[in-house]
């Protein structure tokens, strides 16, 4: 694994500007930046609960080990580092590592972002408190060997949060007319609209992967307030689900 | 200077302190205190010494807090300290006066039994609330820089550097402006504002009379302009008069008799004899705007946001509104471990204020332009306008709610629940 003293200075600068583009709310990560906030408040309240964490606290994750799989730009890396976790970002697209490095140096942050996959960090036996598993579930090409991954990648009792897109004409016309064609708030083929599960599917795809779920929520938005919010029984399109490894 | 006791988020590195606040006014500090009840680390800076600003001889100045405003110092545990002093706000009494005639006979009546809140608000003295909070900064840790001003703030992707006129440099987070209508901060950031001059200055000043106010505020609509008589403890009350700025300077530069001399006439006789307790004041008139309330790593609050005609003594009640709110977006960012001066975060604060604010400035334009004038048109408008209010009970209790600071969507501490 390449450490950030090792990038090419003159590499440095593009990726200053990946960065920036990663992390301009108004940019082309707009929708992840907007849902953000919600993933976090969920991520965040899930995780508190079952390490008996105080959000109100400084530093309430101290001590706990998190990986983000998809970290991206470091959307959620980061505010997990904020929160005093010890924290690994793990991106199968090389490309965003030394841009998340670089955003995450400029904040003050210590992650350790690394080019790898969920598979391979479970067979180099590396293990975790919690996985933030977002939006990625409905990218990969076999999403049980994939959960069974994330599995083995807790430590027993440790927790996963998991978020995908619901597969119906809705999150159809949502995710990727609305989305993608529509309001231009993704790339065009960014999503596959059959690889989408439903919730109920996932579910028992976590349980043959050995996870216990208890938890789902849908991520709901309302166009008035140009907001997303929870929900208990509105999983049509976005939604996200917490299971737990057995102790 | 530092409280090693104190909860410390951690700070990016190199940054002094999370939030600087420019400006140590009533909002400055009320923000100052709910933002390290939320736990981050403060750093406040003012031009006035804070011996200064926490003088309490007593100079005739009040503030009608809404029961909105009353919670949020409550929830900053400054109410009980302040209870005591408070006048509660009972009855207020809205007429349509003009000078040397005693007011029309339709009188709108807003009584707080018609509310279940209690009173509609209280009275309490500039010299008591402003020594309140002051006092209450060193022990939540609040880091105070005084009698310095920020000459230049330079924002970046982690944060912002702010130079002091002594030179030193601060790095922060965020940098909130609550230094005024004229505020630098905002400036300095590139934020303009929409200003309105109405020719019209406040004349205030505490009168003592030889009746009880029972808890009753008057408000008369002269021709010239609103006046306000607000019930302060005792037999005492706060006097808010409205004039031609011209008109204004001229009887600003009477002596106290010839100042009570054309007082009393507009006042009336209702409360017995009235002489002058504490100094006299005058404020110019004008409603200001800005076209944004927020920049990169900048926020903007009261009257630096927004600043409007005192008409309904809603100034401080709106910067209280922008605290609770500002403090509540921030707490909020802060436990979800997002970076609290990232302008997205900041905006959620500017979606929530903005429109309430621009409300606020927009109704009372219209209701001093109503008002304002000696039109027998607008006078017999206005006179069926209170009629007709006082008659709708349930118009005239959401008139009371609103001025109580009881609608919209209500920051938790303004619902007087911790953050």
């Amino acid at each position: 694994m390449e450490s950030a003293t090792t990038i090419d200075p003159s590499e440095i600068a593009k990726f200053e500007a990946m960065a920036a583009e990663w992390w301009d709310p108004n940019g082309k990560f707009k929708p992840l930046h907007m849902l953000n906030p919600c993933r976090l408040d969920y991520i965040t309240r899930q995780i508190a609960v079952e390490f008996d964490r105080d959000l109100s606290a400084s530093r309430p994750f101290e001590g706990l080990r998190i990986l983000d799989i998809g970290c991206g730009g470091g959307l959620l890396s980061e505010p997990m580092a904020r929160l005093g976790a010890d924290v690994v970002g793990a991106d199968a697209a090389e490309r965003n590592i030394p841009v998340a490095r670089v955003h995450a140096e400029a904040q003050g942050l210590k992650i350790d972002y690394r080019h790898t996959t969920a598979e391979a960090l479970a067979a180099a036996g590396e293990r975790f408190d919690a996985v933030l598993n977002m939006e990625v579930v409905e990218h990969v090409a076999d999403p049980l060997a994939y959960l069974t991954a994330c599995h083995d990648l807790l430590k027993p009792g440790g927790l996963m949060t998991c978020s995908t897109i619901n597969r119906n004409p809705k999150s159809f016309a949502m995710a990727i007319v609305g989305a993608e064609h529509i309001m231009r708030w993704l790339p065009k083929g960014t999503h596959e609209w059959s690889k989408f599960i439903t919730p109920d599917e996932l579910y028992s795809l976590l349980s043959q992967a050995g996870l216990d779920p208890v938890d789902r929520k849908g991520f709901v938005f309302n166009p008035v307030s140009w907001r997303w919010s929870l929900s208990d029984k509105d999983l049509s399109v976005n939604y996200v689900t917490t299971s737990l490894r057995p102790a | 200077m530092d409280n090693p006791d104190r909860r410390r988020i951690s700070r990016p590195m190199g940054l002094d302190t999370d939030i600087l606040i420019a400006g140590g006014g009533l909002n400055g500090t009320t923000l100052a205190l709910a933002l390290a009840s939320g736990g981050f680390d403060v750093t406040l800076v003012d031009p006035a010494p804070a011996a200064a600003r926490a003088d309490d001889a007593f100079d005739g100045r009040g503030y009608a807090l809404s029961i909105l405003s009353q919670r949020v110092l409550a929830g900053l545990g400054l109410w009980e300290g302040l209870k005591d002093r408070a006048g509660p706000i009972l009855d207020i009494k809205v007429t349509d006066g003009r000078a040397g005639e005693g007011p029309s006979p339709f009188v709108l009546h807003f009584d707080h039994a018609e509310i279940e809140e209690g009173p509609m608000g209280y009275m309490v003295e500039d010299r008591h609330l402003r020594p309140a909070i002051i006092d209450a900064l060193s022990d939540a840790g609040v880091r105070q820089l005084d009698g310095r001003r920020i000459v230049a703030q330079e924002p970046s992707e982690s944060g912002i550097a702010a130079t002091l006129d002594d030179g030193a440099r601060l790095a922060a987070g965020v940098l909130v402006g609550c230094d005024g209508r004229m505020s630098g901060t905002a400036a300095r950031a590139g934020i303009r504002h929409m200003r309105w001059d109405y020719g019209q200055t406040a004349l205030v000043c505490a009168v003592a009379h030889e009746r009880s106010h029972k808890g009753t505020a008057h408000q008369f609509f002269m021709p010239a302009g609103p006046l306000a008589i607000l019930p302060l403890a005792g037999d005492r009350s706060s006097i808010v008069w409205t004039e031609t700025t011209d008109r204004a300077s001229e009887i600003q530069a009477l002596d106290d008799a010839g100042y009570l001399d054309e007082l009393r006439p507009r006042f009336g006789d209702f409360l017995g004899e009235i002489s002058l307790a504490g100094r006299r004041f005058t404020y110019p008139l004008g409603l200001s705007f800005a076209h944004h309330f927020v920049a990169p790593r900048v926020a903007l609050l009261g009257d630096a946001a927004h600043a409007v005609h005192p008409i309904a003594g809603q100034g401080l009640n709106a910067g209280l509104k922008d605290v609770a709110a500002l403090a509540e977006v921030l707490t909020e960012a802060r436990r979800r471990g997002e970076d609290v001066g990232r302008l997205d975060v900041l905006e959620r604060y500017e979606r929530w204020r903005r429109f309430d604010a621009a409300t606020l400035a927009l109704a009372t334009d219209t209701f001093n332009r109503l008002f304002s004038n000696d039109n027998p048109v607008l006078r017999m408008v206005r006179d069926l306008g209170l009629g007709a209010t006082n008659a709708l009970p349930r118009l005239r209790r959401s008139f009371i709610r609103e001025a109580a600071g009881l609608t919209g969507d209500l920051p938790r501490l303004a619902q007087g629940r911790p953050l």
